[in-house]
């Protein structure tokens, strides 16, 4: 395969553009969730995202109207419930989780199903993106990058210790709200976009990755960043080339990448 | 003499029991107070209040006149939490990132890096001589070598009052000796207010100017001598324990 006969195509540049900057915004905010223990947060968001574009379509409503501040406010409810109720942020997550799902099935039931496919609106292609959906996760990474960029130190530093973090001075509270506001979104446009087998995927596997190699918070950020890019491009090349699945060839290629980091250090390379 | 800590009829509770008990006494500029009573006496908890990480029941602490969500000397004020039990080992920082953190309370908000902020990084290092493993990551050290981190970030800003809970657990003979004096010399040097959260009442007796014995109230509030002498304290503790924790101190 001639690489610039691969990327002469219309539906590949869009595909490596908005997969590579929906691979940037999952990484660096995938770093920070699994450093606080959240690492399942897309998953559970997406469950809620079933429910909330259920009674969407209930109501006869666009179900991303309704999903998006359904999804942010779960997303607050799971902080939420790890603060006031002291549980551990899995089972945090699987309570809105299951609760999000269970709200989805009762209300496609009572609603006699739908004319509409629901999982249209939950499994995106990411060799399907057009250009306005190129558009959204450019803007969409520009928030989340920018936002952090903001609060950086904020951010750095109720990620390491929150009750130090207080202690200083940072209003804890609102850089939650800040952070589980942007993952809501981020999780309810990227599903829509790659599916949300990619979503999850890119909000983990960079963020493991970097772990075995990074050498200081940014450095990590960084490595993250690119581990996602790099996995995006590559798995689109492969899934072309060998006629597979997208998604889950940058999942496949997501997780040789995290093997290869792993075994570099285990070969102390990056490590004394 | 100006006040640094005050407290009024401060109480506290926690899931409906009450942890602390109308609490009234004031820490001044320059005191090294020697905070030590047994486990579950509320020590933490008067500590965190001071810090607005748990809210009073009743009555006020104050830290230099602030009320804890009103606070506006955060640079003032250096804070090294109880061991890092929960710390992540694989957490991706630097001990040098780490250290900085200490400096968010002057900075207020996300910017770059100045060339005194390097300086304050550089010589919070050298204070508890970690220097030569700036570069290392947090979870490759020994949980001594994470405490001089955490003593270091408290550091950072140069701080008026400092607050130490338990910081000695996990530091070897000489280290801690280290500490008590580079502690001791803040104190009598600069005049950093010291609140010493211990369960080595002799030890912290040798160094404190106060003792502040608490168990869910105050049981006492005065100086070790004062503590030593008093006969409500031989009777509280029974003469023998009195004794003891005086003579180690001697």
């Amino acid at each position: 395969m001639d690489m610039l006969e691969f990327l002469s195509y219309g539906f590949i540049q869009r595909a490596i553009v908005a997969g590579s900057f929906i691979a940037v915004l999952c990484s660096v905010l995938g770093v920070l969730l699994v450093l606080r223990r959240l690492s399942l947060m897309g998953d559970g968001l997406a469950h809620v995202t079933f429910g909330s574009v259920a009674l969407g379509l209930a109501l006869k409503v666009y179900p991303l109207y309704v999903s998006i501040p359904l999804v942010m406010i779960s997303s607050v409810g799971i902080l939420k419930l790890i603060e006031r109720a002291g549980i551990y942020g899995d089972a945090a997550i699987g309570i809105v989780s299951s609760l999000g799902i269970a709200v989805g099935v009762v209300i496609a039931s009572a609603s006699g199903g739908f004319n509409v496919d629901i999982l249209s609106y939950l499994f995106g292609n990411i060799l399907s993106i057009g250009a306005a959906e190129v558009y959204i996760s450019m803007f969409l990474a520009a928030l989340v990058l920018l936002t952090i960029c903001f609060y950086f130190d904020e951010i750095f530093s109720m990620t390491f210790d929150e009750e130090f973090a207080k202690a200083s001075g940072i209003n804890v509270a609102r850089i939650n709200l800040i952070l589980a506001v942007l993952t809501s979104i981020t999780v309810v446009l990227t599903m829509r976009l790659v599916g949300i087998m990619l979503t999850s995927a890119l909000l983990i596997l960079p963020a493991v990755t970097a772990f075995q190699i990074g050498r200081g918070f940014k450095h990590t950020l960084f490595i993250a960043a690119a581990t996602g890019v790099v996995s995006v491009i590559t798995g689109i090349f492969v899934s072309f080339c060998i006629n597979l699945p997208a998604g889950a060839s940058i999942v496949l290629i997501n997780f040789v990448l995290f093997f290869v980091a792993f075994a570099l250090r285990r070969c102390s390379f990056f490590h004394e | 003499m100006q006040t640094v800590v005050s407290a009024q009829d401060f109480s506290c509770r926690h899931n409906s029991a009450e942890v602390l008990s109308d609490l009234n006494f004031e820490v001044g500029e320059g005191d090294y107070v020697g905070l030590v009573g047994p486990n579950g006496s509320g020590k933490t908890t008067l500590i965190k209040a001071m810090l607005g990480l748990i809210k009073s029941a009743k009555g006020c602490i104050r830290v230099f006149g602030y009320h804890p969500d009103e606070q506006q000397e955060w640079p003032k004020i250096g804070y090294l939490p109880q061991k890092h039990l929960s710390l992540n080992q694989g957490f991706p920082s630097t001990v040098r990132e780490i250290v900085g953190l200490g400096l968010f309370a002057r900075k207020k908000s996300s910017s770059r890096i100045r060339e005194t902020d390097i300086e304050a990084i550089d010589r919070a290092l050298e204070l508890t001589n970690i220097s030569g493993i700036s570069h290392k990551l947090i979870g490759d050290l020994s949980g001594g070598q994470q405490q001089r981190v955490f003593i270091a970030r408290a550091l950072v800003n140069e701080p008026k009052l400092l607050i130490l809970d338990e910081p000695t657990t996990a530091l070897d003979p000489e280290t801690r000796e280290n500490f008590f004096a580079l502690v001791n010399s803040l104190n009598k040097e600069k005049r950093v207010t010291v609140i010493f959260v211990t369960h080595d009442m002799g030890t912290i007796g040798k160094y404190a100017s106060k003792l502040l014995y608490l168990d869910k109230r105050i049981i006492f509030y005065g100086s070790f001598d004062e503590f030593c002498r008093s006969d409500s304290m031989a009777h509280f503790f029974g003469e023998s324990s009195q004794h003891i924790i005086c003579h180690k101190h001697n």
